[in-house]
């Protein structure tokens, strides 16, 4: 990250690299499945006629991804950042597809 | 670790705004010039005179195709809007898709007579290509611009984490100081327009947002076209029963749908399969008859002009996507505000360009060589010129090719739309192979006298130039032939202000050198 600028070292520079590009990754990528699983989850649990969830989902899903790719950048230890977008998204994933595959209930 | 918070948002905020930069300035420009989209169209068709009529135009389009095409599968008439004159209308032949609808359309004016005006998309062209893009699949172009506008909400946001003292940096404005006042026009402009910036940013990402986060509907719905029922009406379209029926009166339809509309007007005109005994007219709610921008759409019987039952009423959410849709088109909105959205759009796109242009700055004065930069900062400041004085030289190029193009050429929009990206790539070569100081002073001064060409070709191409536009109170062909003088005097202060800054580093050297 920017924040620990390397010192010349090709050590450093590519811890450096591999920190941004981690971040990217997680901002990017991660921001994307953190707002596609909310959206998913207020389409499917919002107590709301189906159509009005589905469309609620969408409309603050882009807030959710910027939240996310902020947060990634603005975090200054990135397993930090990794560890927080696990804890919002594994359970989320989790509890969806028990909704959409489980059987039983 | 506060000072590290705002060291890294900049750092987020440059790269940003710098990866999607030029992809954003096409966005802002084409945005910008759509919010007169209508107004650009009647330019372009100088053939179209007189007053709309909306009724009018209804009859005229369908007596038309009455006559010429009363077996297709669909008729649909876009009736002019209060800004517009013309209707146009176009229908589908069995088997047709709508992407073919040109090969079938036509222009109905006033008095409900067909028009032959010159074949042009006008300002459509650009409406579209501010989120279709050209030359490519439309999907690619969209995800292109979502990716480019989810980069400038994270690029608004970052950005102002890093203005601690964002409202004092708005009242600072410094001339002739170089990196310093790059760095205050990009202030100004940003702030300025900041909450214009982040509604335009955020609604835009709503109006495609289907594409962008279809997963609420995978996970809630076990197709797409179920959701679509559901959130749009299920369209049933009635099948052809084979027994012919003349059609009721249009214009009472109209008359109906503004009653029930308490006053607003249709905007659109759906016919499933005319004539026939199961046709059916839909008519929908123009688009700047409110905020909400998916309008209603009625139906009635083709035969009787008996209404059907009115859908039901939208949802909240609905609403308020509507209304966040609406408010990023901006089609509701009266003259004044219409100026207003303008000029935070042309803000935008002077926040875009300033942006780009002190990446370099920036940089400039750390580089280890000036005269030699690395590749990447010399791709930049290349990239820079080709976009910022080479997209208003096309645009300009665009309006030109509509004036000068022969009437009778086939796929003329098309042409008039190439020859917006020749004009375009010929100053990206001069970009690339001028010396980068020489290369914006020549390429915005060719952009300025294109501006400047475009009221003189107009003048001698049309009995619509710019004095008798004035002589004759025409405010609309005067309007746009001063604007583009504005745009031209705007780009001409530029090349000049650029020429000038360069006197003004050399002389600083020699006194430096004679000191």
């Amino acid at each position: 990250m920017p924040r620990s600028a390397p010192h010349g070292a090709a050590e450093s520079r590519l811890a450096h690299a591999l920190d941004v590009t981690s971040r990217t990754v997680l901002a990017a990528v991660g921001g994307y499945i953190a707002a596609a699983l909310t959206t998913a989850g207020l389409a499917r649990w919002l107590p709301l006629p189906r159509v009005e969830a589905v469309m609620a989902g969408m409309l603050v899903s882009f807030a959710i991804y910027a939240t996310v790719a902020i947060f990634a950048f603005a975090v200054a230890r990135t397993a930090r950042v990794w560890f927080w977008t696990s804890v919002y998204c594994v359970p989320l994933a989790l509890a969806l597809y028990l909704s959409m595959h489980g059987g039983g209930a | 670790m506060n000072g590290g918070l705002r060291q890294s948002m900049a750092w987020l905020h440059t790269w940003v705004g710098l990866l999607l930069g030029w992809l954003l300035f096409l966005v802002f420009v084409t945005g910008t010039a759509a919010y007169f989209q209508d107004e650009i169209t009647r330019w372009m068709q100088p053939e179209v005179h007189g007053q709309r009529n909306i009724e009018a135009g209804a009859e005229g389009a369908i007596a038309y195709m009455q006559q010429h095409a009363a077996d297709a599968e669909q008729w649909s008439i876009e009736l002019p809007g209060p800004r517009a004159v013309a209707t146009t209308a176009f229908w589908k032949e069995k088997g047709e898709t709508f992407a073919q609808w040109r090969d079938h359309a036509f222009l109905v004016d006033g008095q409900g007579q067909k028009v032959d005006a010159r074949d042009t998309l006008g300002g459509w062209r650009l409406y579209r290509m501010h989120f279709d893009l050209y030359y490519l699949p439309v999907l690619w172009a969209r995800w292109a611009v979502g990716l480019a506008a989810m980069f400038m909400l994270v690029a608004i946001i970052s950005g102002v984490i890093t203005h601690k003292k964002i409202f004092a940096d708005f009242f600072t404005l410094r001339f002739g100081k170089g990196q310093r006042s790059w760095l205050d026009g990009h202030n100004l402009s940003a702030v300025l327009a900041l909450p214009f910036h982040f509604m335009i940013t955020y609604t835009g990402l709503v109006t495609l947002a289907a594409q962008y986060m279809p997963w609420g509907v995978a996970a809630a719905y076990d197709n797409r076209a179920a959701y679509y029922a559901d959130a749009f009406g299920a369209d049933e379209s009635p099948k052809r029963s084979g027994t012919t029926v003349p059609m009721a009166s249009v214009t009472a339809m109209i008359q109906k749908a503004r009653e029930t509309w308490h006053g607003a007007e249709p905007g659109y005109i759906f016919v499933p399969v005319p004539g026939d005994a199961n046709a059916v007219v839909k008519l929908t709610r123009a688009t700047g008859e409110g905020m909400d921008t998916r309008g209603e759409t009625l139906t009635f019987d083709a035969a009787t002009g008996v209404m059907h039952e009115r859908p039901p009423i939208r949802g909240g959410a609905r609403e308020t996507e509507s209304v966040m849709v609406g408010l990023h088109a901006g089609r509701y909105a009266p003259l004044l505000l219409r100026w207003f959205y303008f000029l935070c759009g042309l803000a935008g796109t002077a926040m875009v360009a300033t942006g780009l242009v002190l990446w370099t700055s920036k940089r400039r004065v750390q580089l280890p060589d000036p005269e030699r930069p690395y590749f990447g900062f010399r791709l930049v400041e290349r990239l820079n010129v080709a976009t910022i004085a080479g997209l208003p030289f096309g645009i300009a190029c665009y309006f030109m090719a509509n004036r000068l193009l022969p009437v009778e050429i086939a796929q003329r929009p098309n042409w008039e739309t190439n020859w917006l990206f020749i004009g375009w790539g010929v100053l990206c070569v001069v970009a690339i192979v001028r010396p980068v100081k020489r290369a914006w002073v020549e390429t915005l001064s060719v952009a300025a006298a294109g501006f400047l060409a475009v009221p003189v070709v107009d003048m001698m191409t049309t009995d619509r130039g710019l004095f008798a536009s004035l002589w004759r109170g025409d405010v609309l062909f005067a309007s746009f032939d001063l604007m583009m003088l504005a745009f031209a005097a705007l780009l001409g202060f530029c090349a000049w202000k650029v020429h000038h800054r360069k006197e003004g580093v050399r002389l600083r050297r020699k006194k430096e050198a004679l000191a």
